[in-house]
């Protein structure tokens, strides 16, 4: 059967399947899976730590293949053991504004196009891998989500630095490049004035 | 292979519109000052006419003298301006800042009018320094009791629109037409930069 034929009756099915809305009988408390999806949850809806994983897939992206395939084993793994070490301090958040200062390097290096050695691009990825994922230890460690949660924002931000590292890599067009490197300048600006709200608030 | 397929489309959107319909509420975890911060940032660059035609100035500039400046300018813009912003959040006075801003306009639009052909240096050199005024007035009028992280990124994407809203209109600049059209533009931004060059003193 073709693949129009086929259309029109799943979207009819389905329209009709709107009609007899059930109470959802999800299985989640028995899988106990739930905070897992609350690690995912979670790291997709917190801006400060999905704007670092975007920052160091598109400078991961911009050195190329290779430093992608380390990248996305090297960051999920990193910020998994910081989790860990999180989890197991029950300490506080610093206070330095590590986060702003984070986008700040990483958006300059990105604006560079900076040609960083295969090691130092290690060190950009694992550091700020251990500290973010130590923050969200840290977070999860106050409520209930535990090592389960930190699975789920590993995943999530493996499959995120994944499809932006990758799509950076298989972009051809000059000038694709140099959106990218915009981005960076918008990610270091972002960095700065972050650092200067900190001081603000300071004051 | 027929690319657009009437029946096909109507189907996708009929399907899309029955989604639609069954919306329910987002329980996201929304933090105090999240929305406002966003919003109330990237209004900002919006609230002054000064702001606006510079901004969009240095898109047409960088249009009209072409690669690499077309895109140098609005990077070099967001992070001088960042700068500038930084300066403000943490108490540094910049002297005459109305006045640099109103200056900013009135050479932007010369340098439009008259087609300016600048070294790539110079001309990053000259958006920088009015990219610190414009940052810096933006860094002493943030209100009191938003997320510094969702403020800084709304104002720094406001901006970088604000930019490619100019290239694109710079684009224009391949025919002769479109020259004379960026001219006049060049024309309006450098009086009306006049003119808020004269308030500014009269203040």
């Amino acid at each position: 059967m073709r693949q129009r034929d086929l259309f029109r009756p799943v979207l009819a099915a389905l329209a009709l399947s709107f009609f007899w809305p059930a109470a959802a009988q999800a299985h989640l408390v028995t899988t106990g899976l739930g905070p897992l999806y609350d690690g995912i949850g979670h790291f997709c809806l917190s801006l400060d730590d999905v704007i670092p994983v975007l920052a160091l897939a598109l400078l991961a992206g911009l050195r190329g293949a290779a430093a992608s395939r380390s990248l996305i084993w090297l960051l999920p793994l990193a910020w998994f053991l910081g989790g860990l070490v999180g989890l197991s301090m029950h300490g506080t958040e610093p206070v330095l504004p590590v986060r702003a200062v984070t986008f700040l390097v990483l958006g300059i290096l990105i604006a560079l196009d900076a040609p960083l050695p295969q090691p130092l691009l290690c060190a950009a990825v694992v550091l700020p891998g251990l500290f973010y994922g130590w923050c969200n230890g840290v977070a999860l460690a106050a409520g209930s989500g535990g090592m389960l949660g930190l699975l789920g924002i590993a995943a999530a931000l493996f499959v995120c630095a994944t499809l932006l590292s990758a799509s950076v890599v298989a972009q051809r067009a000059p000038w694709t490049r140099i959106v990218v490197r915009v981005a960076g300048s918008w990610t270091a600006a972002l960095g700065l004035l972050s650092v200067g709200w900190f001081l603000h608030l300071k004051k | 292979m027929k690319l657009w397929n009437h029946r096909s489309a109507m189907c996708k959107a009929g399907f899309i519109l029955l989604a639609l319909i069954w919306a329910s509420p987002a329980q996201a975890h929304i933090q105090k000052g999240e929305v406002g911060g966003f919003t109330s940032g990237f209004a900002h660059p919006w609230s002054g006419w000064d702001h606006i035609l510079a901004m969009v100035a240095v898109g047409i500039w960088g249009a009209q003298l072409g690669a690499p400046a077309i895109w140098m300018l609005p990077v070099a813009f967001p992070m001088v301006m960042a700068v500038g912003g930084f300066l403000g959040l943490i108490g540094v006075p910049l002297p005459g800042t109305e006045i640099g801003i109103a200056v900013s306009a009135l050479l932007l639009g010369l340098m439009v009018f008259r087609e300016q052909k600048a070294n790539l240096t110079l001309a990053c050199i000259l958006v920088g320094i009015f990219g610190l005024f414009h940052g810096h007035a933006h860094g002493t009028e943030l209100p009191p009791g938003q997320s510094g992280l969702y403020y800084s990124m709304g104002f720094v994407i406001a901006t970088g629109t604000l930019h490619g809203l100019g290239i694109s209109l710079g684009l224009i600049h391949r025919w002769p037409v479109g020259r004379t059209v960026l001219r006049t533009a060049g024309m309006v931004i450098l009086l009306a930069g006049a003119f808020f060059l004269c308030e500014a003193l009269k203040a």
